[in-house]
């Protein structure tokens, strides 16, 4: 009986083991990081709302594995060690991708062997420039200055410029207690911008908000930001 | 002497096996092993008799293809019509935008069903033994439902591949001849109209054929087709564009798609067979039932039928019954918005929010629950369940609670609650919630302060498990017959043929001061076509024609600010990416005249925490990668 049991024992560990050794892939282990730059300045963007897509030969179907971009126009992705190809879709960011000769957006090509970093130079429509932000009376002022980078004809208006403000470190159209536009049509020079915008009652009480600007451009569905300042008040 | 004649007895019986056998077995080969099967139908067989024929045709109709319908209640809370009580669905509101791939419909599902019906027509076509008559009527009602499969198509993806016969595989290892490229949005459109026009007059012209195509069905299809791609063409937008053409149609071509819309309908309305449904003299009573009445309803044109006692019947009514009346312990999901509800005009044609406070902030008071809602269009009342008001002859019971004299809220967390001793100078146990609630996050409550009214059925045990419902789904329909007439007659410029064909469905509705010529406008038309169809799957493709959809679903967050006093409620680009509600509260204040009189709150649902956000990219729905890896002639949508 003894004897049984363990053998019974060894048996089990015998599948375990086995069952481990063939089942289980590698994690993925290189680390793949940077930021979308358009001089090596970031491009700030709205919470998981921009991603590139890295394509990669070879395995069965193919399809595109996204890699988000931060608040802060960073990114971080693990891979496996390969050659990649590396795009933004047309519909991404507040910026222009390089076409190739036949129209369509070029590819970037990629190769990971161990971890790499690398920033993603793109060119944005418009750069906010010189922003300020801060506290005085009850409300948030900012000012801003906007530089049209691309003036050919790919160059696009300006549909509002906002001030965002929220609780959290989050900031954007969607995530904000007060919010304060100005319309493409009003706005008069773009080297002075002005806005302001009332702190609302916030529970529970904090003595501190966090803002931002955010440029919309006409027919382009993300905004370009600022980088989020905490504001003390 | 007697066992010889046992023996003899075995070796005949023996015999007799023998021959029997080899006689069976004298029988050709193919005789024994080609054997019909008793499970299935040859396709000859059943072309020859027209009730076979009919179960097949049967079977094409059950797979036409809706978005939005009442087989999925969840739908309509997608687009903030509604909010869903249910707390698998709230992430209906916590998403902040629509996938690239929602709405799409371009997979082995509908190319099979083409297919099914290509080979359909190739059959019919090849057929001999059906009278003619017959054959032509199946052999029209098949391309009616693969123009609309079509339509379906090219309203979600843009131009898709038009296929026409039944595509065959070779087996050769080269499937490039199988590979189409995709058609331009045109050629989908035109393809769709001149098959409708087609087929229309070999259809039966007979309104009391509704789930069925008919003429007037082709006809309806034909102009809602027509004025889409009208619109499409008009709203054009340069990011809305393919170089191929196979999304974005020019805008030279939109007032030739509009006298067409406007053609198609006036024939039906000329034809004078249909008409709007003024069965009951209560206005809100007859809007309701013109949806639940399956009795010679002059209105409905075509439609998806359902039985009771077979499997062809549905939870609706289950699904969204109020609660405290409910005939199981669920309902009330669908709760109809703050947003929609608003948008219904007051009787003198003019546009207000819910009065819930005057002009400085301070709260109104309401002697009955239902006054707020008083000398609205009657198909508000129609199309909501108020709070107050009455279904399957039981009033709901919808109150959020007590507000006492220093503003503080009595409430309970569950239906009905009864508290003790909560109430000033009250020592009792009394109820200080409805018994429908609203209570924030609790499911099947009616947490905008609402339940849905249009599609539900009066009849006793719709709300059951074991019975469920049989009112149909309602596809196209008189009105929007009108309506499409006014929206084409308006864009071509005549005004006053547009605010004729407006006035028939207004008047319906009691809102019996016309709007002039002059008054007609492209907000109205909006505006007109969202209070009239609300719930009826009609939202998000209107949106999209009008190239509205990014301007509505901004991915802007609202606030109670923007449903009090708000002065736009007619603007067609107005904001509604949230949901909200409006919750009645009882004023508890022994002595003052204000006492147990009503006041109200606009309300944001707790679950609703991100604001929906319609980017370029979802005006066509992305196609998918196995289809894009499986066919290399296939461009992909604009913005993805």
């Amino acid at each position: 009986m003894k004897m049984r049991f363990y053998f019974m024992i060894g048996a089990l560990i015998a599948v375990l083991f086995a069952s481990c050794k063939k089942d289980n892939y590698d994690a993925p282990e290189a680390d793949f990081n940077g930021r979308i730059v358009y001089k090596g300045e970031p491009i700030n963007v709205q919470y998981g709302q921009v991603n590139f897509e890295l394509w990669q030969a070879g395995f069965g179907n193919y399809s595109a594995l996204n890699v988000n971009v931060s608040q802060e126009g960073t990114y971080s992705a693990k891979l496996f060690n390969g050659d990649y190809k590396l795009v933004f879709s047309p519909n991404q960011g507040p910026f222009l991708w390089k076409k190739n000769a036949a129209g369509k957006q070029d590819t970037i090509v990629v190769n990971i062997n161990g971890s790499k970093t690398m920033d993603i130079e793109v060119m944005p429509y418009y750069m906010i420039r010189g922003a300020t932000l801060s506290a005085a009376a009850g409300k948030v002022n900012a000012f801003c200055k906007l530089e049209k980078i691309i003036t050919n004809a790919d160059g696009r208006d300006i549909e509002n410029v906002s001030l965002y403000i929220n609780k959290t470190q989050f900031v954007d159209g969607s995530n904000n207690i007060a919010t304060q536009q100005i319309s493409g049509a009003a706005i008069a020079d773009l080297n002075n911008l002005n806005m302001s915008v009332t702190i609302p009652g916030i529970t529970p009480t904090q003595n501190y908000v966090f803002a931002r600007i955010g440029v919309k451009i006409a027919g382009v569905d993300d905004l370009i930001f600022t980088p989020v300042s905490k504001i003390s008040f | 002497m007697k066992k010889t004649n046992q023996m003899k007895k075995i070796i005949y019986a023996f015999a007799a096996i023998a021959f029997l056998s080899f006689a069976q077995s004298c029988k050709k080969d193919s005789a024994f092993l080609d054997k019909q099967p008793t499970s299935t139908l040859p396709i000859d067989a059943v072309w020859k008799d027209p009730n076979l024929v009919l179960t097949v045709v049967g079977d094409l109709y059950d797979r036409y293809p809706d978005y939005q319908t009442i087989e999925a209640w969840y739908t309509f809370t997608d687009f903030d019509e509604g909010f869903a009580s249910a707390s698998g669905d709230y992430f209906r509101h916590q998403n902040l935008e629509y996938g690239y791939d929602a709405w799409r419909y371009w997979d082995m599902g509908a190319y099979g069903y083409i297919r099914d019906l290509n080979m359909f027509i190739k059959r019919g076509q090849e057929s001999t033994a059906l009278k003619a008559e017959d054959r032509d009527r199946f052999l029209a009602e098949a391309r009616f439902i693969r123009a609309g499969v079509y339509f379906e198509m090219v309203k979600r993806m843009g131009g898709v591949p038009l296929i026409t016969t039944v595509l065959d595989y070779d087996y050769s290892g080269d499937p490039s001849y199988l590979q189409y490229p995709r058609a331009k949005e045109t050629e989908i459109y035109d393809f769709v109209i001149a098959e409708l026009e087609a087929v229309k007059t070999i259809l039966p012209d007979n309104p009391s054929v509704q789930s069925r195509a008919t003429k007037a069905a082709a006809l309806a299809m034909e102009s809602r087709a027509a004025l889409y791609a009208g619109s499409i063409a008009k709203y054009s937008n340069s990011q809305l564009t393919l170089p191929g053409g196979e999304v974005g149609i020019s805008s030279s071509l939109a007032n030739g798609y509009f006298t067409k819309a406007l053609a198609a309908a006036k024939e039906i309305i000329d034809g004078g067979k249909y008409s709007l449904y003024k069965k009951n003299p209560n206005l809100s009573e007859n809007f309701a039932a013109l949806f639940t009445d399956k009795g010679s309803n002059p209105e409905v044109i075509f439609a998806k039928d359902f039985k009771l006692k077979t499997n062809k019947a549905h939870g609706f009514t289950i699904d969204n019954q109020p609660r405290s009346s409910a005939e199981e312990a669920q309902g009330g999901r669908l709760n109809p918005s703050l947003n929609l509800v608003q948008s219904f005009e007051k009787l003198d044609n003019t546009y207000a929010s819910m009065a819930s406070v005057d002009g400085s902030g301070n709260p109104l008071y309401y002697t009955n629950i239902t006054d707020i809602f008083a000398g609205r269009d009657a198909r508000l009342a129609g199309t909501v369940i108020l709070p107050g008001t009455q279904f399957k002859g039981k009033t709901v019971d919808i109150w959020a609670g007590y507000q006492l004299a220093d503003g503080s809220i009595i409430t309970g967390d569950n239906f009905g609650q009864n508290k003790t001793n909560v109430l000033p100078g009250n020592a009792g146990s009394v109820q200080v919630v409805g018994a429908d609630g609203p209570v924030d996050g609790l499911e099947f409550s009616a947490q905008s302060g609402f339940y849905v009214r249009k599609y539900l059925d009066p009849a006793t045990g719709s709300g059951q498990i074991g019975t469920r419902s049989d009112v149909w789904w309602i596809r196209y329909r008189y009105a929007e017959v009108l309506l499409n007439a006014a929206e084409a007659a308006f864009e071509l410029g005549d005004a006053a043929t547009a605010a004729n064909y407006i006035k028939q469905v207004r008047d319906r509705a009691g809102l019996t001061t016309a709007l002039t010529p002059a008054q007609i406008t492209f907000d109205r038309i909006v505006h007109e076509r969202k209070v009239e169809f609300a719930f009826e799957g009609h939202e998000l493709w209107d949106m999209k024609r009008w190239r509205l959809a990014d301007k509505v679903w901004n991915g802007s967050n609202m606030s109670a600010a923007d449903f009090i006093n708000s002065n736009n409620i007619g603007s067609a680009t107005r904001t509604s990416t949230q949901v909200f509600g409006l919750w009645p509260y009882k004023y508890y204040n022994p002595g003052n005249a204000n006492h147990l009189k009503y006041i109200f709150k606009v309300i944001k649902p707790s679950r609703v925490t991100a604001a929906h956000r319609f980017r370029i990219g979802n005006y066509y729905s992305s196609i998918g990668q196995d289809v894009l890896n499986g066919n290399p002639k296939i461009v992909r949508n604009p913005n993805q």
